[in-house]
């Protein structure tokens, strides 16, 4: 019960603060929109709001999916071989460190016309990086002892990997699946915005801008929110499923 | 069940222990008491570190008997634990050889089992779990049910009855220390090598797990290595006491016990007790001051 109304309450409060702060400075809506004006703003495009929400979410979903995979292999290489994570390190913190709203434009010239591509590939090359990084330190920093217990019974690498090394860096993987997810709702939505002719919610987010429809525009960035809430939550039922054990119960 | 004569062998095994036991009886073999389980032959390690190489045993000769408990006590960071993963085949020696059944160790085999200072329990698994995975990987002919029944029957000679379906963190450490041993102990192997499992408890915890070692020793028989720095410990728990020499370590001194096999608290504040104490506390001084010199 306080999981819901201590939340709600907040986003109430939140609103009204909202409300009355445009209403108190007297704000025309092209200055800051007020949260009344964002029902009729997201009525009259009902339809765009849902084909475009989707849009987005399938995009930053399956661009979370590939990270998941690709950051997933390069962590266990770089978690079991000290070499590979020598050599790779640099690399992939050179590449994380380029702001992704240079790499946009160039994506967008890249595959010009193939949108849902290149809202992908930034979706993935966005948020594969905190994946791989905390999959390769949960393996690397597995304490010898839980390998031995197994090594000494005689069993694989792969055993050891699939019965200790896998389970015990699931929470590590989940923080990070956590931090990605929000990274990846970023990517997907620059590019959508930077895309000439583009769809999604960051597509309707630019023509609010262009027709200078203001409470558009924040009604975006309110579905925006939904959306990211949404998601996260997702990861977090998962990591209930999968991780529970990592958390303590309240005594 | 009570026709064997002990738990650890199969029908045909056991027939062939008790015409073991009529030869010796009759004087055509040595008694079961000479018998080397684990032989350790001429074995020198050396460690490649960066600031360059560390050698950590030298000429290191020592056996155990089947069946018997050796206590291996010596100054901090002389190579003991490096004997430990040694005869459990995770480390291979530079020169020498380490014997297992009359075996060379040359790989991990499966009829050891660890416990360490750090009860490395899985904290995703429940109790029950835990003990059951050493099942999982050795080769065994239990069933599923069987495999449970196991190690609920350790888990409740070790006063863990009621915890199965706990988790480890929800364990004082004297319990998860008791669960580690189960683990140890389930698939029944031949060598329990034990390096210094508890060192991190608390006094009186550790007096009610030595007394449970002895209990475990009595209900199926195994061979023990106890790595140790308490030497009331190695002297409660261990047929034979054998202290190393500083870095790099071999045999400077060994005390058989007049004590065997199980004993009870009191007997650790006799005299002699106190005796055996001062011999090996001296002992220990020696190794202290010649690696001092050596340094």
């Amino acid at each position: 019960m306080r999981q819901i109304v201590a939340p709600a309450f907040a986003i109430i409060l939140f609103l009204m603060f909202w409300e009355v702060l445009v209403w108190l400075n007297d704000w025309p809506d092209y200055k800051m929109a007020s949260p009344s004006d964002l029902w009729p703003a997201f009525w009259r495009f009902k339809w765009l709001f849902f084909t475009f929400g989707w849009e987005t979410l399938w995009r930053t979903v399956v661009g979370l999916v590939i990270a998941i995979i690709v950051g997933v292999t390069f962590g266990m290489v770089m978690g079991f071989s000290r070499v590979v994570r020598d050599g790779l390190y640099p690399l992939l913190v050179g590449f994380n460190a380029i702001p992704k709203a240079t790499v946009v434009p160039i994506v967008a010239l890249m595959f010009v016309g193939q949108h849902d591509l290149n809202t992908i590939l930034i979706a993935f090359m966005i948020s594969f990086f905190p994946i791989a990084v905390s999959v390769s330190i949960g393996l690397s920093t597995l304490e010898p002892e839980y390998r031995d217990i197994l090594r000494a019974l005689g069993a694989s690498r792969l055993t050891i990997f699939w019965k200790i090394a896998l389970p015990k860096t699931l929470p590590e993987f989940f923080g990070a699946l956590k931090v990605a997810v929000t990274l990846a709702f970023i990517g997907t939505n620059l590019m959508e915005i930077v895309s000439p002719h583009g769809r999604g919610l960051g597509a309707l987010f630019d023509s609010g801008k262009t027709n200078s429809d203001y409470p558009l525009m924040f009604a975006v960035l309110i579905a925006l929110a939904i959306l990211g809430i949404a998601l996260y939550y997702v990861v977090v039922l998962l990591e209930r499923i999968f991780a529970s054990w990592a958390e303590r119960q309240a005594e | 069940m009570e026709a064997f004569c002990c738990n650890k062998h199969s029908k045909t095994k056991c027939s062939l222990h008790f015409l073991r036991l009529h030869f010796i009886w009759v004087g055509l073999m040595t008694p079961d008491e000479e018998k080397e389980l684990i032989r350790i032959d001429n074995v020198s390690h050396t460690f490649n570190t960066i600031t360059g190489t560390l050698p950590v045993l030298k000429n290191l000769t020592l056996s155990v008997p089947e069946n018997g408990f050796t206590a291996i006590v010596g100054p901090s960071g002389c190579g003991k634990s490096t004997v430990t993963r040694l005869v459990a085949g995770l480390l291979k020696p530079n020169s020498g050889s380490i014997w297992l059944q009359g075996q060379k160790v040359l790989s991990p085999r499966n009829i050891v089992g660890m416990a360490f200072q750090n009860p490395v329990l899985l904290e995703w698994r429940s109790i029950l779990k835990n003990v059951m995975l050493p099942l999982e990987i050795v080769p065994n002919s239990l069933s599923p049910t069987n495999r449970e029944e196991r190690a609920r029957a350790l888990l409740k000679l070790v006063g863990l009855a009621g915890f199965e379906h706990k988790r480890p963190s929800e364990l004082s450490g004297g319990m998860r220390q008791r669960a580690s041993l189960c683990r140890a102990l389930v698939h029944r192997p031949e060598v329990l090598i034990l390096d210094e499992p508890f060192g991190a408890l608390d006094a009186f915890t550790r007096e009610d797990l030595w007394q449970i070692m002895h209990q475990l020793r009595a209900e199926e028989p195994f061979t023990g290595v106890l790595i140790t720095h308490d030497l009331r410990e190695a002297i409660f728990l261990a047929d034979e006491v054998i202290v190393l020499s500083g870095r790099p370590a071999t045999v400077q001194f060994r005390q058989k016990l007049t004590q065997q096999g199980a004993r009870s608290l009191d007997q650790l504040y006799t005299r002699e007790a106190n005796e055996t104490l001062l011999v090996l506390r001296e002992q220990i001084k020696i190794a202290r001051h010649a690696e001092e010199i050596g340094a």
